[in-house]
């Protein structure tokens, strides 16, 4: 009897310890969001100013803003956006719509998520060899290619969940009715998943508002106001970059401010595409 | 009755008649001029139709191929632009820590090493937090804190990678020197291997540090498939071990994790995969040595804070090509660490019955 007294009390206090650690570990990842989300407020907010948006980078040592940057992020993520979402939402319904079960499709889907988690580095370097070699030049051009790659998984994976989730029902009564094949994708099932697809676009938005590593070496960077596509193209990422290791403190600042413009944004489109999602469902 | 009858004799009567729009079958039975021309035009329409159909299918068709194309296009092209340094230093190459860009000669040891290392302080610390953390959202969480504290983990993947580079080289790396590097290094001056491994200097950045921020970065990968696979656990189970006088523990341990253990590791290996590639947190605070050291606080290199740091200013051809070479083995590093975490994955959605 005592010794299951004693056996009791161990497990007991086994389980206490399992739930103080669970409970940890969630306390363990909220204090680094809150690290990170107050760093990056407190550092942000004091690099704020209508300069910002104003003026472009400045030389080391005197005033400016990151307009040039800013400018180039939105035309790169624009431009990527634009080519890599029809390509994406036409794979995934090729996936979800024609080729379900085939062998073509398991491939694709296999690449598909090895590219979608793969390292992005290794998309600048692709790109480097495919336009950057041949051009040979930095270029706009190549940086919006380099975040089209990264924009099309993402946009393939999110489509091709968000048709499996439309009814086959739906699709059944629109081809009864004598709709050819494409006209059943076209009115009924995307117009059913739009929301969802909607929020895939915004997520894979999000996604290359904050990528780097494969604009170092494509669209390379700019210290001027260049709306040449040719030529290399600032953007938010790797002014922050080369502004944030570099030894000037007014550059810190400045590499404070675009952290805190890019979050912001992809928080925003976050939400907005959770907003989107949960709409979807009621 | 008689309602339903009229019902449905009416419309097949009114189509007899005055066929506006026949049907195909109605037409076949008549041999009139006009419907006639009615059907090839409707024959027209429906091939048009057919066309438009074709053409859809293949533009989905060269999208999905583009998919692979672009994969092959990805090895294709490293490999090529690889070839210089394979053919300078064969396969010598991954084990060679030399790298002087001065003297042309490059070896990949020290930043393979920098990125394996790395990424395991990662795996190590971010497997039972993260673990921890979907146990906790799943079973130990009150229900309303459980979406908050849900979004607020998804939060974390979501902070683009740059973010945690400018964070941990200004905030993070000089808070860590000055409250655990020091007391660390002092604690355990003298203790065999565990003084060798965190010895040295403090310096604030470093391969530990930069496995520290790259753990909080795949936290919240590991916790989401985590939980999404616990969810999987028929509850009938779980019950039923509760039901014989298990505690939360061992429920969890003995039951829920062993039942989706496929799910947990293939969970992980993805968290890997990411830790793998990543590289602008990592390159923010590792600290740019090519140099193996055996201190875990010292600063060393992974593949791609090198190739970051060094791509731009590679002014030779083997210089740049041996640092594509580096981006080819990360690729296959990450290819083959993908491929183990997909098809663990796959197995457990056929499992599940999809």
């Amino acid at each position: 009897m005592i010794l299951n007294q004693a056996l009791y009390f161990r497990r007991r206090l086994v389980n206490a310890v399992f739930i103080t650690l669970s409970i940890g570990a969630a306390l363990f990842g909220l204090v680094w969001l809150a690290f990170i989300l107050g760093a990056l407020l407190k550092d942000g907010i004091s690099a704020m100013s209508i300069s910002l948006f104003t003026e472009i980078t400045p030389p080391p040592g005197s005033a400016g803003g990151l307009l040039n940057a800013i400018f180039g992020s939105v035309v790169m993520s624009l431009g990527a956006v634009l080519i890599g979402t029809p390509i994406g939402i036409f794979a995934g319904t090729y996936l979800a719509e024609y080729a379900r079960h085939g062998k073509l499709a398991f491939v694709v889907r296999f690449v598909n998520d090895i590219l979608l988690s793969g390292p992005s580095i290794v998309t600048g370097l692709f790109i480097y060899e495919l336009v950057v070699r041949p051009m040979h030049s930095f270029s706009a051009i190549a940086g919006t290619l380099a975040l089209a790659v990264i924009v099309i998984p993402v946009v393939v994976r999110t489509t091709e969940n968000m048709l499996l989730l439309v009814p086959n029902g739906l699709r059944e009564a629109a081809s009864a009715l004598g709709a050819p094949q494409n006209h059943v994708i076209r009115a009924v099932t995307w117009k059913a998943a739009r929301a969802g697809m909607i929020t895939g676009v915004l997520l894979a938005v999000a996604r290359i508002s904050g990528e780097t590593a494969p604009l170092l070496f494509t669209a390379l960077g700019n210290n001027s106001m260049s709306m040449d596509i040719t030529k290399p193209m600032a953007s938010l990422p790797t002014v922050i970059f080369q502004f944030a290791i570099s030894p000037f403190p007014d550059w810190h600042t400045l590499a404070w401010g675009g952290a805190l413009l890019i979050t912001a944004t992809v928080l925003v489109l976050s939400i907005a595409a959770r907003i989107l999602e949960n709409q979807k469902r009621t | 009755m008689f309602v339903a009858w009229t019902r449905c004799e009416l419309p097949r009567f009114h189509a007899f008649q005055h066929s506006p729009g026949p049907s195909l079958t109605d037409i076949s039975l008549q041999e009139n001029p006009q419907t006639l021309a009615d059907l090839s035009v409707r024959v027209e329409s429906a091939r048009r139709a057919g066309a438009g159909d074709s053409r859809f299918r293949l533009a989905a068709l060269l999208a999905a191929l583009s998919v692979l194309a672009i994969f092959a296009g990805v090895i294709g092209s490293l490999i090529i632009g690889a070839m210089p340094a394979f053919k300078a230093f064969g396969f010598g190459f991954p084990v060679t820590e030399a790298w002087s860009p001065a003297r042309d000669r490059f070896g990949a040891l020290a930043p393979i090493y920098g990125t394996l290392v790395t990424s395991a302080i990662a795996m190590i610390i971010a497997m039972p937090v993260g673990v921890g953390i979907a146990i906790f959202l799943t079973d130990l969480c009150p229900r309303p804190l459980r979406r908050p504290i849900g979004i607020a983990i998804e939060l974390l993947a979501g902070i683009p990678s740059i973010i945690y580079g400018i964070w941990g080289l200004f905030v993070f790396a000089p808070w860590f020197q000055l409250h655990v590097q020091e007391p660390v290094i002092e604690a355990l001056d003298g203790v065999p291997l565990l003084g060798t491994l965190f010895g040295g200097n403090a310096y604030g950045i470093g391969t530990f540090t930069a496995g520290l921020i790259l753990s909080i970065m795949i936290l919240p990968f590991i916790s989401a498939v985590t939980r999404d696979v616990l969810e999987t656990v028929p509850s009938v189970l779980k019950e039923a071990s509760y039901g014989l006088g298990a505690t939360s523990w061992e429920v969890m341990w003995k039951v829920c994790l062993p039942y989706c253990s496929t799910g947990v590791v293939g969970g992980a290996m993805l968290a890997l995969g990411r830790a793998l590639g990543e590289t602008m947190a990592v390159t923010f605070v590792i600290g740019n040595a090519h140099r193996i050291a055996p201190s875990l606080f010292a600063p060393g290199t992974s593949i791609s804070a090198t190739i970051a740091n060094e791509f731009t200013e590679a002014t030779t051809e083997i210089y740049t090509s041996s640092l594509i070479e580096l981006g080819l083995i990360l690729f296959f590093i990450t290819f083959i660490v993908l491929s183990c975490a997909q098809l663990m994955l796959m197995r457990l959605e056929r499992a599940k019955g999809k």
